[in-house]
């Protein structure tokens, strides 16, 4: 049979987001499958080097506009750990809350993406529309839907009133009603039975072995997860289960993924019940000692790791960021190998993806030459202007 | 046993219920109580400690001196990210972040504005 190869993306490969797949095709058939990042990157490591310790929570927040919260915990994790801060109890058990509803918004998000992806509409806008609950729960919270901006240095900056908690459990109780309802849906739904059974399967050892993390390492069997394998203090104080699946294909992605919403919800209950009063922040110096700290943290999509180095000023020496994208990435074309064509867009999106929070480095190479070329910021800048103007859009860029 | 049109009953069930979204701009939307909106300056409270100025990790506010013991504060409304961490800096609670948040401008220059 003749062999045909198909890009798919760097626009739109699946979601909204950049990322290059190259699909060779024998027939319906996916026979080999690349993968090509680096379309997004922002540069924010770098900036985060001229920033100083607090206005980084800001701008690494906005690494990932669904796991924001997992990014700033990660992060003032590292610097806390950097200055020996303490942090009050109490403001531990607020950011692991954060950190659930975040994780509750983010599923039931994948949740009705993969409707979409696999022409389940109806799933899509229902499960959009009940998480508008949690949305407005977040909202309510912290000020805001996205970036919610409750991390400080040292603890959260805003406190939960007992009426505040009255309105998470009302809430509560209606989602878990509605996420009963669609684990009843995944179960029993042909739709969803057919598009997904048996599809971009990952194995327990390849899942192992290509560095996978998160649902996708779970649905394949493997008990892994970093609020039970490197706990905080409040991870610790609660009782719930890692949810897992014996799948180990994209019913059983979603099958975990709707566990662990049944789970977050039993654990808000927890938080809610034994959250002790107390102060919400110690004092972080401006300066941090001088020092290096890592952290780990399990976003929805899987293990976020930070690392800091401190030269004793008040701004980083260096900050390395591994979204939980980038170990899933080499997943992916594993997964798709060996499939039909028309799975793909549904392959990809199961590992929940987020392209834009993968980007870390973009390497210049000079087309006529090949050699590898160093570009400073302006001339990046210059470039991308020109580039813009040359199409016809002047975007009146202003210094 | 798995069998198509799971949703229907719901999808009937939801047909008597009324729409979900709502006709904004048309209707009022409404914010939280604590939401982040535009900021607020109490000129008689600000005693020009640039502290706001240094914290803001979008570079988007300064104060200026326009006599003695006499500030203002200019916000750049296109780089504010809203995140109120000039307001939680400051010591004399000289800003404020209010509910507006319709600040959409085809003008750019115009999102450059007294506080
Ligand atoms: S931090 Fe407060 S007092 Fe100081 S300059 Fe800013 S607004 Fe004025
Ligand atoms: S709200 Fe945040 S971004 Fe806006 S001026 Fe204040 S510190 Fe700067």
């Amino acid at each position: 049979m003749s062999k045909m190869i198909v890009p798919l993306g760097p626009q739109h490969p699946a979601l909204e987001e950049p990322e290059s797949f190259t699909l060779m095709l024998e027939g319906e058939r996916v026979a080999a499958a690349t993968v090509a990042l680096g379309y997004n990157h922002r540069g924010m490591e770098k900036a985060a080097e001229s920033r100083t310790y607090v206005q980084n929570i800001y701008l690494l927040e906005r690494i990932c506009g669904i796991c924001s919260h997992s990014h700033s915990t990660c992060y003032v994790q590292t610097v806390e750990a950097l200055a020996g801060a303490e942090v009050p109890k109490r403001a531990q058990y607020i950011r692991a809350l954060i950190g659930e509803l975040e994780r509750i918004h983010s599923h039931l998000l994948w949740l009705g993406i993969a409707g979409h992806e696999i022409g389940f509409m109806t799933l899509f806008m229902y499960a959009w529309k009940d998480r508008e609950i949690v949305m407005d729960i977040l909202e309510m919270l912290t000020g805001n839907r996205i970036n919610y901006g409750m991390n400080m240095l040292g603890g959260v900056r805003r406190d939960i009133t007992p009426e505040q908690g009255q309105k998470v459990l009302e809430a509560l109780d209606a989602l878990e009603e509605r996420t009963e309802y669609y684990k009843n849906v995944i179960l029993q739904e042909q739709t969803v039975a057919i598009r997904t059974l048996g599809v971009g399967r990952l194995s327990r050892e390849d899942g192992l072995r290509l560095g996978a993390t998160g649902p996708v390492l779970r649905a394949a069997g493997v008990v892994k997860d970093i609020r039970k394998d490197d706990p905080t203090e409040v991870y610790n104080e609660l009782d719930f289960k890692v949810a897992t699946d014996e799948h180990a294909d994209v019913y059983g992605r979603t099958v975990v993924r709707v566990t662990e919403l049944m789970e977050s919800y039993h654990m808000i209950r927890q938080i809610l019940r034994q959250i002790p009063d107390g102060p919400l922040s110690v004092k972080v110096p401006n300066r941090i000692p001088a020092g290096e700290a890592a952290a780990r943290y399990e976003a929805p999509r899987g293990e976020d790791f930070h690392y800091t180095r401190s030269n004793g000023t008040d701004k980083p020496e260096r900050v390395k960021v591994r979204a939980p994208t980038l170990a899933n990435l080499a997943a992916i074309t594993h997964m798709i190998d060996g499939g039909f064509l028309a799975d793909v867009p549904i392959v990809i999106a199961a590992i929940d993806p987020c392209f834009s929070c993968t980007d870390r480095m973009v390497r210049v190479k000079d087309a006529s030459s090949g050699r590898d070329d160093v570009w400073n910021w302006d001339k990046l800048r210059q470039y991308s202007i020109e580039w813009h103007k040359k199409r016809g859009q002047d975007l009146g860029y202003r210094i | 046993m798995t069998s198509l049109g799971k949703m229907v009953p719901y999808l009937f069930k939801m047909m008597m219920k009324k729409t979900d979204t709502v006709l904004y701009p048309s209707v009022e939307a409404k914010v939280p109580d604590k939401f982040r909106g535009s900021l607020k300056f109490c000129p008689e409270k600000c005693v020009g400690c640039k502290l706001c100025e240094r914290v803001c990790p979008a570079d988007a506010i300064v104060i200026e001196k326009i006599a003695d013991k006499q500030y203002k504060a200019i916000v750049r409304m296109d780089k504010c990210i809203f995140c109120g961490q000039c307001v939680d800096t400051c010591n004399k609670d000289a800003l404020e972040n209010t509910a507006f948040f319709e600040l959409a401008s085809g003008d750019k220059a115009s999102l450059e504005v007294e506080i």
